[in-house]
């Protein structure tokens, strides 16, 4: 059988293969449909529960200080390391133009519209969404969703509405410290260091940086933050769904690893769409 | 089963589900009257849970019905299988605590959640329910820092803690020493003369579970065998019964004949 098919001679065979390509394709279509919809039905009844009454506010307040004020660190330092190499590269290769006074716009610019809603999204579903799978994905394991959903307790409105929230409102004030903290950073390097003039630096960026560069910075952030909450929750909530087996701890780590590339990759994908309709 | 006269809170007709290429329930039907404990038992692995899980509405059967007070859940809205669950109390298997939540919050959870209970009658109910439980002094403890049979009472302080009319347990027992399992059926018997319950319960603890059922079903492939009074489970004719009831209690109970007949060589002698 094995050599035969091997030597590719026998045309049933042949068809037979073909029959298998296209079964698995036509098999992880669907699965991939599968997900998809129900990953779309997930986020329906999620943004629905945050409409319906009761609102409460303290599960809201306890999640913006786990996913936003305990992100606050990590956020500060990759800030101030991102716009230091952003003043220095940008000084060099500015220095190439002697256009050296324009490093504290080039350097706010790519911060607001790019680096800072983009890294600030990378660092928080690194810390955070990895986090919310996980805890999610163990709910789901030890029947804590099944056990909520026969308390006649909705698991969206109790555990994902508050999530959703948080992250919509944790996100623009992260992105908004990272790009301050960039800033300065910049400065630091840019000014402290190589010795551009200050007021330049400062006059640059008060002249290039325009309401809509921000505006873009809030946008993005604004989907950055319910697209990571989407996908690392939906991740969790479907893990006995999961192909891969969802099971056991096993399951759980490579589920939250799959949900971290995924809303890592969604992340730069989106950041290309945005940046694409507003600019 | 006596089933003109009784009330049925659940009831089964013709279930089929499969998993993947697997057939769990092959047309089971089953009813589970008011105010009654009806005990399904069998080997491992038969469907036991599914069926459970079938009656929650955390399983939709491929064929059948499931009507939980004359409603079929498999067609009912969202909204309804929602205000039905609020008539139910589940124990799972392992009992399924909030395991980052303590105790007390976890059994506060349905309160706090489904009724607008203010903070000091939340606490009063959860201690009188954790009183009841035996388990004053362990509202700060979390899930993992408490026993296996601990964790059970506090499942079952949870279920009970809005006064449900169905009260649905998996393997109540499962994984506790002799002492602990009779604890939880005593506080079972306790709870359910004090609060009048429909219990339905999956175990596997034959025969002590015997003592607390009203009706006791056994499930085969998928089926089930038969539903009958304890007294009667025990002596009933049917093979795989028969089979059952011996395998698990030995064979000085298997039948009445043999009884009969031991009785009777006594008298002879």
């Amino acid at each position: 059988m094995k050599g035969r098919s091997l030597l590719g001679l026998c045309a049933g065979e042949t068809s037979f293969s073909m029959l298998i390509i296209f079964e698995t394709l036509g098999d992880r279509f669907l699965y991939y449909l599968n997900q998809a919809g129900r990953m779309g039905i997930f986020l329906g009844a999620c943004l629905l529960s945050l409409v319906r009454p009761p609102y409460k506010l303290y599960p809201v307040v306890r999640q913006i200080h786990f996913i936003g004020a305990r992100s606050l660190f990590v956020i500060l330092f990759t800030g101030a390391f991102t716009g230091m190499v952003l003043g220095l590269q940008g000084y060099y290769t500015l220095r190439k133009f002697g256009s050296e006074g324009l490093l504290g716009s080039a350097v706010a610019l790519t911060l607001i519209r790019e680096l800072g809603p983009v890294l600030t999204a990378l660092m928080v579903i690194g810390r955070a969404g990895s986090a919310i799978t996980a805890e999610i994905g163990i709910m789901r394991n030890s029947e804590q969703i099944d056990a909520l959903e026969c308390m006649a307790v909705d698991p969206y409105k109790y555990l994902m509405a508050p999530k959703f929230l948080a992250g919509v409102i944790s996100l623009p004030l992260l992105t908004f410290v990272f790009d301050m903290v960039g800033i300065f950073g910049g400065w630091l390097i840019g000014v402290g260091l190589l010795g551009v003039n200050e007021g330049a630096y400062f006059q640059g960026m008060y002249s290039s940086v325009v309401w809509k560069d921000i505006e873009m910075g809030i946008v993005k952030s604004l989907v950055f933050g319910l697209l990571i909450i989407w996908i690392t929750a939906a991740k969790g909530f479907y893990l006995h769904l999961e192909r891969s087996g969802g099971f056991g701890a096993e399951g759980v780590s490579r589920t939250t690893t799959d949900a971290v590339v995924l809303s890592s990759v969604t992340i730069l994908v989106w950041d290309y769409l945005i940046s694409a309709i507003m600019l | 089963m006596d089933d003109s006269k009784e009330e049925i809170a659940i009831e089964l007709v013709g279930v089929e589900k499969s998993f993947g290429r697997q057939k769990v329930l092959k047309g089971l039907d089953l009813r589970v009257p008011v105010g009654k404990t009806t005990v399904i038992v069998g080997p491992s692995g038969q469907g036991k849970t599914v069926i459970l899980k079938h009656m929650l509405g955390l399983v939709k059967p491929d064929r059948g019905e499931v009507r939980v007070f004359g409603k079929d859940i498999g067609r009912i809205s969202r909204r309804e299988l929602k205000e039905l669950r609020t008539s139910f109390g589940v124990l799972f298997q392992n009992a399924a605590l909030f395991d980052s939540l303590t105790v007390f919050d976890n059994v506060a959870l349905p309160l706090r959640e489904r009724t607008r209970m203010k903070e000091e009658e939340v606490r009063r109910i959860v201690d009188e329910k954790l009183a009841l439980m035996d388990l004053e002094g362990s509202g700060e403890k979390f899930p993992a820092q408490i026993s296996g049979g601990m964790r059970k009472r506090v499942g079952l302080a949870r279920a009970l803690v809005l006064n449900p009319k169905v009260v649905f347990f998996d393997e109540p027992t499962t994984g506790l020493d002799v002492n602990k399992s009779n604890e939880i059926y005593r506080l079972f018997h306790k709870t359910q003369a004090k609060l009048q319950y429909t219990a339905f319960i999956v175990s596997h603890d034959v025969p002590k579970i015997f003592k607390l059922a009203d009706y006791v079903a056994l499930i085969h492939e998928g089926t089930i065998v038969e539903c009958l009074p304890p007294e009667e489970f025990q002596l009933a004719k049917n093979p795989r019964v028969r089979a059952f009831v011996e395998e698990t209690m030995g064979p000085i109970y298997s039948s009445q004949e043999e009884e009969r007949g031991f009785y009777g060589f006594h008298e002879k002698a």
